[in-house]
Formats: C-alpha cells, structure tokens, sequence
C-alpha cells in the first residue's frame, strides 16, 4: 500500500523536476531542480530495498556532483537568464517523443523470462549494505581498483585544467632552482 | 501492485526527457545536466532489476555508474572551463571548430 | 623414344623463347644460327621418330593433366602415329630450309631477332597441331598457328598494308574457328571425350545427321585455315609478309593444317560420304577457281599463292573422296616444291629491290643461274610431268576422282592441271627468259648469297625424286589411314595419265610459246574476262560493300550509342552516386554538437526500432 503512493509520489515529483531542468530558461532553477531530482530518485532506491546505493546516491550526486556544478555556475555567468535560440524544434520534438514511445513499448512488452538465474542473489536475513560489501569486495574486487583510479585521475585532470598556472609548464625551471639555492 | 514494469516505463519517461534536455539546450552546462538526468534515469532501471530478480548485479553496476558520472563530471567542467576561457563563451554554436 | 618427342616438339619453343630475349636489339646473327640449329634438332628427332614408327609402331605419351572438372578430362598427351610423323618430317624439314633460307633474306632488315622468334614459336604451334591426340591440343595449335600467322605477316607493321592483311587473315581464321568450335562441342556433347581415339571409336554408332553435322562444322573450320572460298580472300593478302613466311605458312604448313584435320577425321568423313563429296566439289571449284586467277596476275608472289590455294583444293578432293593418303601425299609433295617456289621468288625479289611485278622482270636468267633453274624445277614438279614429284601426287588424284565417277570433277581438275602448267610457266618466262624490262628502271639483279642456294638445294632434290617414294608411302601411312584402291580398268588409267600429261605439256608449251615472243597482246587486258579475273572476280570488293562496311557502321553505332551512352554512363552514375552520396553525408559533420547529438538520437531510435521488429532471440 505505502509502496504503491510513494512510487507514484515519487515519479511525480521527480518527472516534474527533471522537465523544469530541461525546460527552465534560468539557469539555476534548473541547478536547483536537479539537485531536487536526485534527492527523489535516491527516493526511489530506499523503496526498492537498495539503501546504501539511496545513501551513495545523495552523498555522492547531490553533496559533490551538485556542489562541483555549482561552483561552475558561479564562475560562468549564468545567473541572467540564458537566452538559446534552438534550432529546429520540430524535429527535437518528433525525435524525442519517437524514441519515448518506442523505448516505453520496448518495456511495456510482457518480460518473459523464467531461466534468469541471479549472479549474485541476496541472501534473505543478511543487510544490504553488508551484502553490498561482500560482493563489492570479493567478486568486484578489480572493477573497485579501477573505479578508485579513474576518480584519481579525473582528479588529477580537473586540478590540472581548471588552475591557472597550470597551462604552462610544470616542473620547476632550472633557474628557480639556482635562485632557490641562492636565497637559501 | 508495483511490477517491474512500472518501474521500467518510468525509466523510459525520464530517458526521454533527458534526450529532449540533449537535443534542446544551447548552453554547454545546461547540457551537462541532461546529461546526468540520462545516468539516473539509467540507475533506477538497474535497481528495479536487481530488486525484481534478486540479484545483487543491477546495484553494483549502478554503483560505479554513479562513480564514472562523477569523474566525468569533474573533467568535463575542467575542459569547460579552458573552454570559457579561451572564448568567453559558453555556448554549444561557438564549438564548431571541428566542421566536416 | 619419348626424348625424341618431347625433342622435337619443345626445341623450337626454346629456340623462341631464346631469341625472344634479343628480340628488341639491333640485328645478331646467332640468333638466326641458334634458332636455325634448335629447329634442326626437332628436324633430326621427327626423322628418328619416322624411322622408330617404321619399326615399331606408333607412340603415345601424356606428358601432363590439363584440365580435369568434373566429367571433362583433357590431358596434355601426345601421338606420334604415321600421319602425325609424316606431317612432322615435312614441317621440320622445310622450316629447317627456311630458317637457314631467312638468315640471308633478312640480312638486312632491323628486326631480325624478332623475326627468327615469331618463326620458331610458330614451328612449335605447328608441331603441338599434328602432335596432339586430342582436338583440344588440335585446338590450341590451330589458334597457335593463327596468332603467329598474324604477328608474321604483319611483320613489317608500319605498313598499313601489310598490319591491314595480317588483321584480315587473323579476323577470317576465327570466324572459322566458329565453326569449329561448333564441331568441338558437338563432339563432346555425344562422345564424352576429345580424344582420338575415343571419338572414332564411338562415331560408328552415331546417327548419320549429328555426324554430317560434326562434319560439316570441322569442315567450316578447316575451310579457313586452308582458305577455300568463300574464306580465300585473305591468302592472297598475305603476301605482304616477308618470303619465308609465305614458304613456310602459306604453301607448306599453316594452310595444309585443314587438310590435316580432314585426312585426321578421315574415319569420321568416311561414314559421311555425301558430306565428302561436297568438300571434294568444293575443292575442285577452287582448284579452278584460283588457278583463274592467277593465270593473268602480275604479281609475282600472288601467283605463287593463287597457285597454293589452287592445290589445296585438289588436296581436298582427295580427302573429300576418301582416298586420304593421297592428299597427305600431295601435301608433302606440295610442300617441298611450293616452298622452293617462293623461296626462289623470294631471291628473285631480292635481286629486283623487292620489286614484285613480273612485268618489270624478264630476261633474269643471266643473272641468276640457280634460282632459275630451281624454279623452274619446281614449276615442273608443280605442273606434274613425269619423273617429278607433282605427277604421281596430283595424277593419282585425278584418277581417284575418275574412279569415283565423279567425272564432272575429273574434268574440272583436268583443265585446272592445264591452267597450273600455263600459269606456272608463264611465270618463269615471264621472270627469267624475255626481254629485259628491268634494265629500263636501272635494277642490277645479282645471284643469292651462295648459302641460301645451297639450302635451298635438298627441296630442290625431294621435288624431284619424292615420287619415287609412293609405294612405301602408301605401305607406311595406310596402317593408320583407310586403304584406298582405285578401280579402273589398265587401259583407261593409262589414257587418263596420258591425257593428264598432254594437257601439263601443252599447257607449258603454249605458255613458253607465247611468251617467247612477247605475250600476249595489249588487248587482251581490255576484256571483260581479263578485268573480272584481275580483280579478283570482285570478291574482295564484294566483301567489302556488304559485309565489312555495315559490320563498320553497326560498330560505330555499338560504340557511339551504346557504349559511350549506356554503359559508360552506368558507371559514370555509380561513381556520382557514391560522390553525392559523400557530398550529401559530409553535412552531417556540421561541427555543430546540437546537430550531432540529434544525429546520435536518430541512430538510437533506428536501433531500437530494429530491437522491435527484427529481434533474432526471442
């Protein structure tokens, strides 16, 4: 009963705030109403039993994703209202609403499948997050490594792209070295 | 009763919504966030999955898509910021250096 | 044994193959003795073979498998039975003369490398044509010949003329060629099988209508390699090569080739006698037809050559009638005094500056003791008087068409036998004996090198005693060959041979009677039969009007409308469709990423439009 009002709840709220990001024309309306969107959608994972992917899913999306576009907004100057001239609106529109109705009769279609064995079934008495961690650790062991230095990297590359003396050359000049040694 | 498939269909409306975001919006960063609005949309199908088959897969792919999005996130605005600086603007007709 | 076989039939393709590297440098004379000795040494290894054939009996070797798919087997296998080795001897023979005959011919002339290895490669299609024991070997020695043909008479390809004649002998050949491929595929079709042997076998059980067929096609294909009519026009063009090639090719082996393929068919021709009787009615037409026209030619080599194709109908109403080891006789006569013929034309040539007119000769004989005398030796041999070679072939043929009863060819070759004997001495007269008409253009004739008399010598000699030889002959190449008897009773045989040689000698006498005393009268040359005789009975032109210019017109028609319009222009419209296709996707790439992320969403539906309706797993 409460599962059927908060998923339609739900959907709602988040359907309405996803079309004020795309259809918005200030700028941080739409900033504000994705960060909306993905406190619901993180909604929608406490409902479907996956909690620690609903906590990563504010953590990681709405504290540091929305923090980082934030501060992005601050450096462009998006606070008027933007103005875009979109090209051809028609054919936008008939793309979209082909690929929604084609992607919502794929899924509409009755799901047949009785031999689908799970990977890695949960296992009734056992949390999720403890779940979470089992897999997360033993089978996803290489996917983590990985994940863990593809963050360094961006990182790295957003430190280095986004600071201003960054552009040039890195490594400290042999003079400055010299000068270094002097001043000591 | 909440099926799969109700779960799915809302996955397809915001898919949809996001490509329209795609398709409309001009402005670089706006793009960025139909961006994000097509990897969540993708989240919640995976979960629903997971859920309905019991299977703990659909999480862990929607972890890391969660972890690649963020790092995606902090190198695109890294090169949208070259980007500004460079041209002073932020708009996705300035961007056509690369024309066939 | 099978060395001296594969000896005589691959010496002269080294020998091609050999001078063929020299073939674009300034004249070398060993190239002329390399090639001359290699063709020699296939000359030695054909007579071994004759005598081991003598002894032993034929031989066949496959040396490999050519083409085996499916049901079709043809090796490449070789026979040397009695017709083959005698065909051999007279091909290497005389192209051993002619080799060592060229190297003084075309002494000056600065394409002589090029020359001796179109000769040799020609000796080798020849060879692989009556070696084979197959009618695809046949075949490819047919075409063989053809192609070198070509390349020779068209030696001297800068003339117009001369590329004009070799393209018109070449074209003839192949509509010919139809034909016989026809008759190739005839046989195939009911035998199963292109060998010799096992088309004879089977041909005995054949229905009479398929075999006149069979025969009459192989008989359209023999019809242009021997250039009877009405594919004779190019024989006479083909003069325009140098000497040598029209003694060896033109009276000694390419043109006998048809004969060839009938006496080789002979068990085929002779369950269709009607079909044989047509060939030998046509051959007798021509026997006369030709020997009419070069009895007012002024031409010296033209006459030789009407004179060729003249025999060569004889030849075919010989085999036409059945008796096929007389026309493999007259062959191997003809061709030794036939090649001495234009050999010595050829010197006569030489020593006029290539001046071919006879009318602008006369009187030569000082001059040129030799020659004279040894063409005068082979027109003997030619007209057919006794003791030469000429009589006992082309008299027996005579008598076997007699013993047919088929006396409206017996008359027909009997005044042919006159006219030979009228033309082949007017030729001589008109050429050795006389008035001197060439002191008026200033020519100092001299003798040949003594070399190329002393070649020419051993044809002189076979032209003469190669009669003597009939019996064994007979003996030799009847094993293979039908038996052949002519029935007629002493006395009427020796009637007809005296009235054979009356004609012969009165055909002579009258020939040197007149021209002893300058000819004949100017005239003449005003009549109606004079002009339609000299020019040919207007057959060429004939041709040309109604066959060669429509052929040329429904060509430029072919090439102006169809080709340039039609088919050019589906090409052309295949390289500008995939170039406006090009042009037409390069606005894709607009640079613009809206117009690309809509391009990407487009790509997206087409997917999920295939996932809908063509879904291969569920």
């Amino acid at each position: 009963m409460f599962e059927i009002i908060a998923f339609y709840i739900f959907a709602a709220l988040t359907i309405g705030m996803f079309g004020i990001v795309v259809m918005s024309r200030n700028a941080l309306y739409s900033m504000s109403a994705l960060a909306g969107g993905m406190i619901f959608i993180s909604g929608f994972f406490f409902i479907l039993d996956a909690e620690f992917l609903g906590v990563v899913q504010i953590v990681v999306y709405s504290g540091a994703i929305m923090a980082l576009y934030a501060f992005g907004m601050m450096f462009f100057d998006t606070t008027r209202d933007i103005s875009e001239k979109m090209r051809s609106k028609k054919i936008a529109y008939t793309l979209s609403v082909m690929s929604a109705i084609l992607v919502v009769t794929i899924l509409c279609a009755p799901l047949v499948s009785e031999n689908i064995q799970a990977s890695y079934p949960s296992i009734d008495n056992v949390g999720n997050v403890q779940m979470i961690g089992i897999v997360l650790f033993t089978k996803y062991l290489v996917p983590f490594e990985l994940a863990a230095i593809m963050l360094l990297v961006a990182m790295i590359a957003g430190i280095v792209l986004a600071s201003k003396k960054m552009d040039e050359y890195l490594a400290i000049e042999d003079e400055e070295v010299e000068d270094a040694k002097e001043v000591k | 009763m909440i099926t799969l498939t109700h779960y799915l269909v809302l996955t397809g409306i915001l898919f949809s919504i996001g490509l329209v975001g795609v398709m409309r919006r001009t402005n670089l960063l706006m793009l960025f966030f139909s961006t994000e609005i097509l990897l969540n949309a993708i989240n919640i199908g995976f979960v629903a999955v997971s859920k309905y088959y019991g299977d703990l897969t659909g999480q862990m792919f929607a972890f890391f898509i969660i972890a690649v999005a963020a790092s995606e996130v902090a190198v695109g605005l890294g090169l949208l910021i070259l980007w500004y600086k460079r041209n002073g603007s932020v708009d996705l007709n300035s961007l056509q250096m690369m024309k066939g | 044994m099978e060395k001296y076989l594969y000896t005589a039939l691959f010496a002269p393709l080294i020998s091609s193959l050999f001078v063929a590297f020299f073939a674009a440098r300034p004249k070398m004379l060993f190239t002329g003795i390399v090639a001359s000795l290699l063709i020699a040494i296939s000359m030695i290894a054909s007579f071994i073979l004759l005598i081991d054939v003598n002894t032993y009996g034929p031989l066949h070797v496959t040396m490999m498998d050519w083409i085996a798919a499916g049901n079709l087997e043809i090796p490449f296998g070789f026979v040397v039975d009695e017709v083959s080795v005698i065909m051999m001897v007279t091909v290497t023979l005389v192209s051993t003369i002619v080799h060592i005959y060229s190297i003084g011919y075309m002494d000056h002339d600065k394409s002589f490398n090029r020359f001796f290895s179109y000769l040799s490669a020609f000796v080798f299609s020849m060879m692989i044509l009556v070696m084979s024991d197959n009618f695809v070997g046949l075949f490819i020695g047919w075409e063989g010949v053809g192609l070198c043909s070509w390349l020779l008479i068209g030696f001297w390809y800068h003339k117009h003329s001369a590329s004009w004649a070799a393209n018109e002998a070449f074209i003839m050949n192949r509509i010919a060629d139809l034909g016989m491929l026809m008759g190739l595929f005839l046989i195939y079709w009911n035998v199963g099988s292109f060998q010799y042997d096992d088309v004879f076998a089977s041909v005995k059980g054949m229905d009479p209508v398929l075999l006149a067929t069979i025969g009459i096609f192989l008989f359209i294909g023999a019809m242009g390699k021997s250039a009877q009519f009405p594919l004779h026009t190019w024989l006479a063009d083909a003069m325009e090569g140098p000497t040598p090639v029209s003694a060896l090719i033109h009276a000694a082996t390419m043109v006998t080739a048809g004969v060839y393929l009938v006496i080789r068919c002979g068990e085929l021709y002779s369950l269709i006698p009607e079909v044989g009787f047509a060939i030998a009615s046509l051959g007798a037409f021509v026997a006369v037809f030709a020997a009419s026209m070069a009895l007012v030619n002024n031409d010296l080599k033209r006459i030789i050559a009407y004179s060729t194709l003249s025999q060569l109908g004889y030849m075919f109403v010989a085999a036409g009638l059945g008796a096929y080891w007389i026309a493999l006789f007259h062959l191997m006569t003809h061709a030794f005094f036939k090649s001495l013929l234009f050999l010595g034309a050829g010197n006569v040539m030489h020593a006029m500056h290539d001046e071919l007119n006879i009318k602008k000769m006369g009187g030569l004989y000082g001059s040129m003791k030799a020659t004279a005398i040894l063409m005068s030796v082979a027109s003997v041999a030619l007209a057919g008087i006794y003791p030469f070679a000429g009589f006992f072939s082309k008299d027996k043929i005579l008598e076997v068409a007699f013993s047919e009863g088929a006396y409206f060819l017996w008359f027909a070759l009997f005044i042919g036998a006159g006219l030979t004997a009228f033309y082949s001495f007017r030729l001589v007269m008109l050429v050795f004996f006389g008035e001197k008409e060439y002191v008026k253009y200033g020519v100092h004739p001299h003798e040949a090198q003594p070399f190329v008399i002393y070649a020419l010598l051993p044809l002189g000699l076979l032209a003469v005693i190669a009669g003597f030889f009939e019996h064994t002959f007979e003996g030799f190449v009847t094993r293979l060959l039908a038996q052949y008897e002519i029935h007629i009773e002493h006395g009427t045989e020796a009637l007809l041979i005296a009235g054979t040689l009356g004609i012969a000698i009165s055909g002579i006498s009258f020939a040197v009677f007149m021209y002893r005393r300058g000819g004949f009268s100017k005239s003449w040359e005003e009549s109606m039969g004079y002009k339609l005789l000299s020019n040919q009975y207007y057959i060429p032109k004939l041709y040309e009007l109604y066959i060669m210019r429509p052929f040329t017109s429904l060509a430029r028609f072919a090439w102006l409308k169809i080709d340039t319009k039609i088919v050019d222009f589906t090409v052309d419209l295949i390289a500008r469709i995939v170039y406006s296709t090009g042009q037409n996707a390069r606005k894709m790439q607009s640079g613009n990423l809206s117009d690309m992320l809509r391009w990407m969403i487009v790509g997206m539906i087409v997917l999920l439009a295939l996932a809908i309706f063509y879904r291969p797993m569920v």
